[in-house]
């Protein structure tokens, strides 16, 4: 499974997805640069699955979510092909105001904490999570503070 | 036209840490009075001290009990994050501090102080306080490292305590980030050093304005 | 005269099915960090493990939106605060790929070499903290602690003279390193290594010979390669449960091709296939370390020296995700900029949050005293685990 391979099979499985969409943005060998998929939100499981059976992505790496202020969230997750040294970069973005994602739990058991750190950062609810709830913060924070309109020194008495 | 050499000005100090001091003096714990002897014990070495001669007797038991004291305070082993490594290493072969008589021991109920290595954070405060509180009296407090002195370089964070006196009433505070070990025994030392100045009634020594 | 009636019955119930929730708090002897498991035990047995984490989230992702690129390495090592060395070089690495911003061939060998010396010292406190925990700190544990430590002062004196500092370092700057090597360090180096090697071998026989370290580690917390691949762990976990992944020949950064080193994989999965997996990886690092020091080149040190104020370094919009071969796995920087002179979004994918994330998968079925032997083979950073 190489590179090229891998992004012929995503091309003709996902036709909405744009992959590589944006110019090569890191100096990586281009071997191994990942191959960088932006897709639609609905297919994000779907691609999940189809990465993990077709191109034999089972290594998950991790999943994150970056707030693009008004453009709204976007969540990223990497996953990659240890055997062959394929890596995918997926990319969603959820549109301004929506804080909902499907969740890749039923495909990877790794995304369990790393959705619970997104929802404890961004607020993202996660469909399918089984326990979604605070990771690193008490249960009882108010806010999530990855949020660009969240200021980093918020006070929090009696303790700052 | 004559012009006129300027003229040195010695340029008017900048405070710039007024604002943080105030904070620090409004913020931070303060040792409650009397936490040291009952009522019962300091009445009577009052009424010791009191008696003719009697400042011999309570001069030599406090010098005994000081010098006690001080050779064997037993920390429990706290450590939070990066300045724990240096702890350990202070307690292990090549910054030995057994031979001052510590004993690093994992319980709290045991144990004589509480050296803070690491940053405070809001979920661990109240943690903290309760393992505080579950050290008998007497017991000292050293807060090791900027972050437990002020938070450190994580001071600006939504997360983190601005310095771990605001949670517990603190004895000595080791600079550094995080402080070599060199640091942390010099620290130990001075608490050594206030643990030998335990007055009369077990009333701590007050603060030395020229020093302090 | 005891009213039998009014004293209340306590029912003791001994079937076997009830279980107790403990808690195994945020500070307890085992010294890795602030961690707190809640365990639901059945008997001695563990049927459940619910791992709380956050007691030391210090805010790296926020603050680092506020810190320049210049700034931020001498925070980004008190991520991982054992191996600081390998955190800065993924936050300089992934803000070097952005900016396509190359780096001299001796900074680069400078880099592996601070980078192995680094894995050899947080492996020493692996295993002397690892022994500690299972030991007890003054029941004979202390024994290999107090032995580790001192080889690992060792190689802190190496860094102290180098960067004059010997947990965080500021080493590493965007371009290149901060530091040169001064003169008869690179002698002191050699020295240093090769009495570490002469002693691993000493350590390895103390324990290998031990039957009740042998019975501690050996069957215990045995991790599956579906599992190891599914949950994202890496490092020696994932090479001590038989899949032979190695950043450092899988995805070369930093010159790593240059130098001949072999990988370790065990298939056992358990503590003790990790535990020789690191005693492997021990000497593995020495073998790069004097490679790298015979063939150390000459240049400068960094593609952008001389930097006089925090906000000089501007990166160009961008993202990159910068992965580097920990001592405890795959650390990576995910940094997106945006032409300024602080980042827009960074995030660190911590190895050791991804390694904690199989303990809930792995220690159901075990004892209370294996978790202790479990979580030292997994060697997390917590500094790491809640950035």
């Amino acid at each position: 499974m190489t590179r090229e391979q891998a992004k012929a099979l995503i091309g003709e499985r996902f036709s909405s997805a744009q992959v590589d969409g944006d110019a090569p943005t890191s100096a990586e060998a281009t071997a191994s640069r990942p191959i960088v998929v932006t897709l639609p939100v609905d297919q994000w499981t779907a691609f999940a699955q189809f990465a993990k059976t077709t191109l034999g992505c089972r290594f998950f790496s991790f999943s994150s979510a970056v707030d693009w202020k008004e453009q709204g969230l976007e969540v990223v997750a990497r996953i990659d092909n240890l055997d062959d040294g394929v890596g995918v970069m997926m990319k969603a973005r959820l549109g301004p105001g929506v804080s909902a994602c499907p969740s890749l739990v039923p495909v990877f058991r790794g995304a369990e904490w790393m959705e619970r750190e997104c929802y404890d950062m961004f607020g993202i609810q996660f469909e399918g999570h089984p326990d979604l709830r605070r990771m690193l913060l008490s249960d009882d924070w108010q806010g999530h503070p990855l949020l660009k309109s969240y200021a980093v020194d918020t006070p929090h008495p009696p303790y700052r | 036209m004559e012009i006129k050499p300027p003229v040195p000005q010695i340029p008017a100090p900048i405070w710039r840490n007024i604002k943080d001091l105030q904070e620090w003096e409004q913020t931070h714990q303060r040792r409650p009075e009397g936490d040291k002897h009952s009522q019962l014990f300091e009445s009577v070495t009052e009424g010791i001290h009191s008696f003719p001669g009697g400042f011999v007797v309570t001069t030599v038991a406090d010098a005994f009990l000081n010098w006690a004291r001080k050779s064997s305070v037993w920390p429990v082993t706290f450590g939070l994050a990066c300045c724990a490594i240096e702890m350990m290493a202070t307690f292990a072969s090549r910054f030995d501090v057994e031979r001052l008589g510590m004993v690093p021991w994992a319980s709290p109920r045991h144990s004589d102080l509480m050296v803070v290595s690491g940053t405070v954070t809001i979920k661990m405060a109240p943690m903290l306080e309760r393992i505080y509180d579950q050290m008998p009296d007497p017991k000292w407090a050293v807060s090791m490292g900027s972050c437990a002195n002020s938070g450190g370089p994580f001071r600006h964070g939504y997360h983190v305590v601005k310095g771990v006196d605001r949670v517990i009433p603190v004895d000595v505070y080791v600079p550094g980030c995080p402080p070599p070990p060199e640091s942390l025994l010099n620290g130990l030392l001075l608490l050594q050093d206030q643990i030998a100045h335990f007055r009369k009634t077990g009333r701590r020594a007050l603060p030395n304005p020229k020093v302090d | 005269m005891l009213d039998t009636a009014k004293t209340s019955k306590v029912e003791f119930d001994y079937s076997g099915g009830e279980r107790l929730t403990m808690n195994m708090g945020p500070q307890h002897p085992s010294a890795h960090g602030v961690f707190r498991a809640i365990l639901t035990l059945e008997g001695e047995t563990i049927v459940g493990v619910d791992a709380v984490i956050g007691y030391l989230h210090r805010c790296h992702e926020k603050l680092s939106e506020t810190l320049t690129y210049a700034q931020y390495p001498s925070i980004a090592s008190k991520t991982d605060y054992v191996a600081a060395m390998t955190s800065e070089l993924a936050y300089v690495m992934a803000a070097e790929q952005i900016g396509k911003i190359e780096v001299p061939k001796r900074a680069q060998y400078l880099r592996v070499i601070m980078a192995e010396l680094q894995r050899v010292a947080s492996h020493l406190l692996w295993l002397g903290t690892w022994c500690m925990d299972m030991g007890g700190a003054l029941g004979g544990g202390a024994t290999v602690f107090l032995y580790c430590i001192r080889e690992r002062e060792l190689i802190l004196d190496l860094f102290e003279s180098l960067v004059g500092a010997r947990l965080l370092y500021g080493f590493y700057q965007v371009g290149g390193t901060r530091y040169d090597i001064p003169d008869g360090w690179a002698q002191k180096c050699r020295e240093t290594i090769n009495l570490i090697d002469a002693r691993i071998g000493e350590y390895e026989s103390l324990l290998e010979d031990n039957p009740f370290f042998l019975a501690r580690a050996q069957g215990v917390g045995v991790i599956s390669r579906e599992l190891a691949e599914d949950v994202g762990i890496a490092g020696p976990l994932l090479r001590g449960s038989g899949v032979n992944f190695d950043l450092r020949r899988a995805a070369p950064y930093s010159s790593y091709e240059d130098f001949t080193f072999n990988v370790p994989v065990e298939t056992g999965g358990d503590c003790f296939a990790r535990y020789r997996v690191r005693m492997v990886e021990f000497r593995e690092s020495i073998a790069i370390v004097r490679q790298a020091l015979d063939r150390l080149p000459d240049g400068a040190i960094s593609s952008r020296p001389g930097l006089k104020s925090v906000a000089q370094i501007r990166i160009p919009k961008g993202e990159a995700y910068a992965r580097v071969e920990g001592p405890r796995g795959e650390v990576g920087c995910y940094l997106i900029a945006d032409g300024s002179a602080k980042p827009y979004r960074m995030k660190w994918r911590g190895a050791s949050f991804s390694n904690l994330a199989v303990l809930p998968h792995i220690i159901p079925g075990h004892k209370i005293a294996d978790v202790v032997a479990i979580m030292g083979s997994v060697d997390p950073v917590f500094g790491e685990v809640d950035r």
